[in-house]
């Protein structure tokens, strides 16, 4: 008995110890954002491949959730007669809630597996103990420029999300169910408010910065193995997606 | 100029370093040897900083540097230069790129003169003209002979070498080690190197210190180490076939 409590007091004191070591990481990451040299280049490369690399696979999701949500929200609203609202039904579902964390989760899969990866790989190739060698902090190098480029290409990707999503239910809901195209654009119109957009712009910028932070602390504290890579990456992509999803309620409960 | 008191580590729960008393002459090559995983590696980052002590001092000059982090660290990493195992070349860079980095981010040199400082390099190690070319698209010499430029670029006081001819076959590992010396001899900077390759080290060592336990057994000029009488030190190096006990029979 005594043996089990131990090694349950073990396991809670690692896991407390980690959530204080990622902590630290993003800290002392931001730290070195205000101090010079400012990367730009760096960030701008990170901004490419966070960003305009995602946009294809955003793209694609967005205009397939907007479909099937214009799909399932017509047969919903017609039973009440309230095709009408089909557009603000599709708008407000997409602003609020399946543009940021859909996007994220797909950044997540897409980007974030493969920052965790490449630092990882870094790691166990010693690359990331060159640049300390150097004298060049790895934290300013690698990471912070991660997390800036994630800041701020999350939330463009999830406005590209936005419209290619209620586009997507345009598309289902006006040309193939008969909906009025008037009705679908104008409820939009009425029923989307500023407090709407500024909330998805708060969840991407959060969701954002959650996933260069995670995924850029499980490779930066990869074993040193393939088999520690592998899972840092599952672990990273995993952890991500929680986080983006239980961050999303706590949100959602604060700005209603 | 390197000089370790009484230095200690545990990694895993495991005593790996359990009292290293240890002075690097400057301006020479220090050959460090011992068992598989005894820890020379080890050692060797804690030179540069890479990992601290449990306990004891790490020396560079008359700056102590087993607490230290951050810029005071940097400073002090400004005199150094580290070929890691694999050479550690940024993977997404070209050869000349990685050679250039230090230039680039440290010195914030620009343009030609950045060039012609890498072209020159390149050149030193015989890597003139690969410079366009990828990490990946290299054989094991020539990466190592890349980190080799790299390490050199600054014109650092210290270069630590860790087992820089590891995974390479015979002739390759040779010119790996007539490069280190002729550049070490060229430029006179401090070189620390960790290495398995006996006994080709004690022809271009100037001192050799085995790690043993935990501890340095023996440090002494090449010459000097190579007639240890300690039977255990004198089995290890013996393995290569060259080295007699005295009075014994050879060939």
């Amino acid at each position: 008995m005594t043996n089990v409590i131990e090694q349950l007091g073990a396991r809670a004191i690692i896991r407390v110890q980690e959530m204080g070591r990622m902590l630290l990481f993003v800290l002392s990451a931001c730290a070195w954002l205000v101090r010079p040299p400012f990367r730009f280049h760096q960030i701008m490369k990170q901004l490419h491949f966070i960003g305009y690399k995602s946009v294809f696979v955003v793209v694609l999701t967005a205009g397939f959730t907007g479909m099937v949500l214009a799909l399932q929200g017509y047969y919903s609203l017609r039973k009440f007669g309230s095709e009408g609202l089909l557009g603000s039904a599709v708008a407000l579902s997409m602003i609020r809630e399946l543009g940021p964390v859909l996007a994220a989760l797909m950044v997540t899969a897409r980007a974030g597996s493969a920052m965790t990866a490449e630092i990882g790989i870094m790691r166990i190739t010693e690359q990331i103990d060159a640049l300390d060698t150097m004298a060049i902090n790895p934290l300013q190098y690698l990471i912070a420029p991660k997390l800036v480029a994630g800041v701020i290409g999350v939330p463009l990707l999830v406005a590209i999300f936005d419209v290619v999503g209620i586009y997507g239910g345009s598309l289902v809901g006006v040309d193939l169910l008969g909906v009025s195209e008037g009705a679908y654009w104008n409820s939009i119109e009425s029923a989307v408010e500023w407090k709407d957009i500024y909330g998805g712009i708060l969840k991407s910028i959060s969701f954002g910065l959650i996933i260069s932070w995670i995924c850029c602390y499980k490779g930066f504290y990869t074993r040193q193995s393939a088999e520690g890579l592998g899972s840092a990456t599952t672990e990273a992509v995993v952890l991500s997606s929680v986080l983006i999803l239980v961050w999303d309620y706590f949100l959602t409960s604060v700005l209603l | 100029m390197i000089k370790l008191v009484g230095v200690e580590k545990k990694l895993g729960g495991q005593p790996v370093l359990q009292g290293v008393d240890l002075s690097i002459p400057v301006g020479k090559l220090t050959t460090i040897i011992g068992r598989s995983g005894e820890g020379k590696s080890v050692l060797l980052k804690h030179m540069i900083g890479l990992m601290q002590p449990d306990r004891g001092e790490v020396w560079v000059g008359d700056v102590e540097i087993s607490r230290l982090s951050g810029t005071r660290l940097n400073d002090v990493r400004k005199r150094f230069a580290m070929l890691f195992q694999g050479a550690a070349l940024f993977d997404s860079f070209s050869v000349f790129e990685n050679v250039a980095f230090p230039l680039r981010e440290k010195l914030r040199m620009k343009g030609p003169a950045v060039a012609k400082r890498v072209e020159e390099k390149l050149e030193e190690v015989g890597l003139a003209g690969m410079g366009h070319k990828f990490p990946a698209e290299l054989s094991g010499g020539m990466r190592k002979r890349a980190g080799l430029a790299r390490a050199l670029v600054m014109e650092p006081e210290i270069i630590l070498f860790d087992e820089p001819t590891t995974g390479l076959d015979p002739l390759m590992a040779k010119s790996i080690h007539d490069l280190i010396i002729t550049m070490q001899r060229r430029f006179g900077f401090t070189a620390v190197m960790v290495s398995h390759e006996i006994p080709e080290i004690f022809g271009i060592s100037d001192w050799v210190a085995m790690l043993r336990k935990g501890k340095i057994a023996l440090m002494a000029p090449a010459a000097e180490f190579q007639r240890t009488t300690d039977p255990e030190i004198h089995e290890f190096i013996s393995v290569g076939g060259t080295v007699a006990l005295p009075g014994s029979l050879v060939g």
